[in-house]
């Protein structure tokens, strides 16, 4: 107990003696909530619009407007042909080009219904879709709206129409989406990476070697060095805490005991791929290369961006194994929405049962190697 | 104190042989030094001897312990100094003394009689990281971390490599103290020349031990006269002496050949190939200015005697 605490003392030490990674660690948080949640954005707006108008009644020229004074739509061409207005798609000006049939007005007030023809850039992918779904909304909106203005019998069939309520983030505020996940990769970037990074220096300067013949144990110099990371990872975890409340006014509506406590947790798991990393690594760099991988991948698939839940079931599975998917979770669960342990048990299982399986295999891979 | 039985350790699953069946004794107190080139495998031992690297074949024992059963006492009474710096650079020089003191559960003021004349000499840098020292100053260091436990046994692994000639001898009459405090000394080095400041060597090439005594032993094994040879024009000297038909060897060793003759042990030269004829012979291809005379051998001119038989 006594080796360990002046262990302790020396990695304390060495941490804060060395500043460019006290920067990095303390900038780090503010800039990246700072910058993240107001850019990444999934409401799409500003979506560049051609229209090819036949018709040229009050009707068509009723219809555009609407488009365009929805605020999701930006008239980039008005054009006489529809090659014209599908040139400017091609050309990467409009995103998608919207072809008004000619007697748009008769044929409605005929025959009861005509179609408008659309074509969409899907190179972006949620441009396109929710593009097209904005446009597909806006124009049965004012189908039904010409329907009642010139009394047009409506059919007989009753409908179904659904009243949706978003609870939890009734505004669908996107920083509040992200602000807890973002303190997940920030968290998991600085303590897995940085202890793996730590513990191979010692092998890269030879200094373990000098420890090794003192009588240290291992498990003490392993713990001594899984401390100091821990305690890094509570600060760190509470700077951006501090920050998304000051800046995005996320306050977590769940108890507080419960997220450190799910995020001890969490640091202990990733302090074992950490030092899984750093048994596997002779040097920093193939540590960092080894762990740039790790996080490229956790950052990308743990739900971060994407949803988890859409992913097909193999790549879910995958993602099962990785405790910051489950930290994810758990930090959308408690701060927005103010679930208690019962609500997260299962998340809290998974991120014990993978960090006690990565905890001892770096444990028994180290003996092997060192 | 340290006991070596038939050693042998390969690496990269026994394709490259780093030692081979080596044998050892090293008695208490003494000051032992292990000679050997770059790649002999000195390193190897001083590993497998401090607990770092298991054996493939054999055992050894420091201080009556063995070596893998025992490590946790070995650990406990020996000090070790690799080759290479490897204390920590971003802590002051105090810092590291205290951290490996207290590591040991002892103190700098417990073992301070014992470092003291060589840490007086750093101390004014105390608070300087050791990052920050000369290459002088970090072996000093190095020497006090590796002491400050006061073990029984002492391993240097090369510590004047890469050190200047001034404090290359203050180093050795550090080490001339520390044998004088009792404590047993294993050191090694690629320096022929620091052989004569131990008691004991052993010569090691290519994982094998050549040979082991002290150096007047290793000395008086010579089996032959050697000469030393000079001129101005040494190359042309080396190359004239190694086609004179009596040559058995020659070598260059600074300004001078050291030459050995055919038959040399017994005098019984061939009719002009002896240490007589060589001036004479030299003369005739334009060295006028050859001196030469008889010398006694020194460790190296053993350890390459001893590489060619």
């Amino acid at each position: 107990m006594k080796t360990l605490r002046f262990l302790l003392e020396k990695e304390f030490r060495q941490l804060l003696r060395n500043r460019q990674l006290m920067r990095t660690l303390l900038l780090a948080p503010l800039i990246q909530l700072i910058l993240l949640p107001t850019a990444a954005d999934y409401s799409v707006k500003d979506i560049g619009i051609a229209v090819t108008d036949n018709d040229h009644s009050t009707t068509s020229r009723r219809l555009i407007e609407k488009i365009v004074s929805s605020g999701y739509f930006r008239l980039i061409g008005y054009t006489d042909g529809y090659p014209q207005a599908l040139k400017m798609v091609e050309q990467d000006k409009a995103d998608l080009a919207l072809q008004i049939p000619i007697h748009l007005e008769r044929d409605l007030v005929r025959e009861n219904q005509k179609q408008v023809f659309v074509s969409i850039n899907a190179i972006e992918g949620t441009k396109a879709n929710l593009g097209g779904a904005y446009l597909r909304s806006i124009v049965s909106d004012f189908d039904d709206e010409i329907r009642l203005q010139w009394n047009v019998a409506q059919s007989d069939a009753p409908t179904v129409s659904v009243a949706s309520s978003n609870w939890y983030n009734p505004y669908l505020k996107f920083p509040l989406y992200m602000v807890p996940a973002i303190l997940v990769t920030l968290v998991t970037a600085m303590v897995a990476m940085q202890s793996a990074f730590n513990i191979v220096q010692e092998k890269e300067s030879g200094t373990i070697e000098q420890i090794n013949v003192t009588p240290i144990r291992k498990h003490i110099f392993i713990i001594g060095k899984m401390i100091p990371f821990l305690v890094l990872g509570i600060v760190l975890f509470t700077m951006g805490l501090l920050v998304g409340w000051a800046l995005y006014g996320v306050r977590p509506v769940g108890s507080l005991l419960t997220l450190y406590g799910s995020l001890v947790i969490y640091l202990l798991s990733m302090l074992g791929l950490g030092l899984l990393l750093a048994t596997y690594s002779g040097t920093q760099q193939q540590a960092m290369s080894l762990s740039f991988f790790f996080i490229n991948i956790f950052n990308m698939m743990s739900g971060v961006f994407t949803a988890v839940d859409s992913m097909p079931g193999w790549a879910q599975a995958i993602v099962a194994s990785f405790p910051p998917s489950h930290f994810i979770r758990i930090m959308r669960m408690v701060v927005l929405k103010g679930s208690g342990i019962g609500d997260i048990k299962y998340e809290l299982a998974w991120m014990v049962g993978i960090g006690a399986i990565l905890n001892i295999w770096a444990v028994l891979n180290y003996r092997k190697t060192a | 104190m340290i006991t070596i039985d038939k050693l042998t350790k390969t690496y990269n699953k026994g394709q490259v042989l780093a030692i081979k069946d080596v044998s050892l004794e090293v008695k208490r107190g003494e000051l032992f030094g292990l000679i050997g080139p770059d790649g002999a495998g000195k390193t190897t031992i001083f590993r497998i001897l401090t607990t770092l690297l298991l054996a493939d074949k054999g055992t050894a024992t420091v201080n009556g312990c063995d070596v893998v059963k025992d490590y946790v006492k070995i650990r406990n009474n020996v000090g070790y100094m690799p080759g290479r710096f490897s204390l920590y650079q971003d802590l002051t020089i105090e810092e590291n003394l205290n951290f490996f003191a207290t590591v040991f559960g002892t103190s700098i003021r417990e073992n301070y009689d014992l470092i003291k004349d060589i840490y007086i000499q750093i101390e004014p840098f105390k608070d300087r990281r050791a990052g920050k020292l000369s290459g002088g100053m970090k072996q000093k260091l190095a020497l006090c971390c590796a002491l400050i436990h006061k073990p029984a046994v002492l391993f240097l692994d090369e510590p004047t490599t890469g050190v200047d000639v001034v404090s290359r001898k203050e180093f050795w009459e550090m080490l001339a103290r520390l044998k004088a405090e009792g404590i047993t000394i294993m050191v090694s080095t690629p320096y022929m020349d620091e052989a004569n400041r131990c008691d004991r060597i052993a010569l090691i090439q290519k994982g094998q031990i050549l040979s082991v005594d002290t150096p007047a032993g290793i000395v008086g094994q010579f089996p032959v006269d050697l000469y030393a040879v000079h001129s101005a024009n040494t190359h042309k000297l080396l190359r004239e002496v190694r086609n004179y038909p009596g040559t058995d060897s020659c070598f260059a060793f600074g300004d001078a050949l050291h030459v050995t003759f055919k038959g040399g042990a017994a005098g019984a030269h061939e009719a002009g190939a002896g240490p007589a004829g060589l001036t004479n012979y030299l003369r005739e291809r334009g060295l006028a200015d050859v001196g030469m005379e008889k010398i006694p051998p020194g460790v190296e001119d053993c350890f390459i005697q001893l590489l060619k038989s």
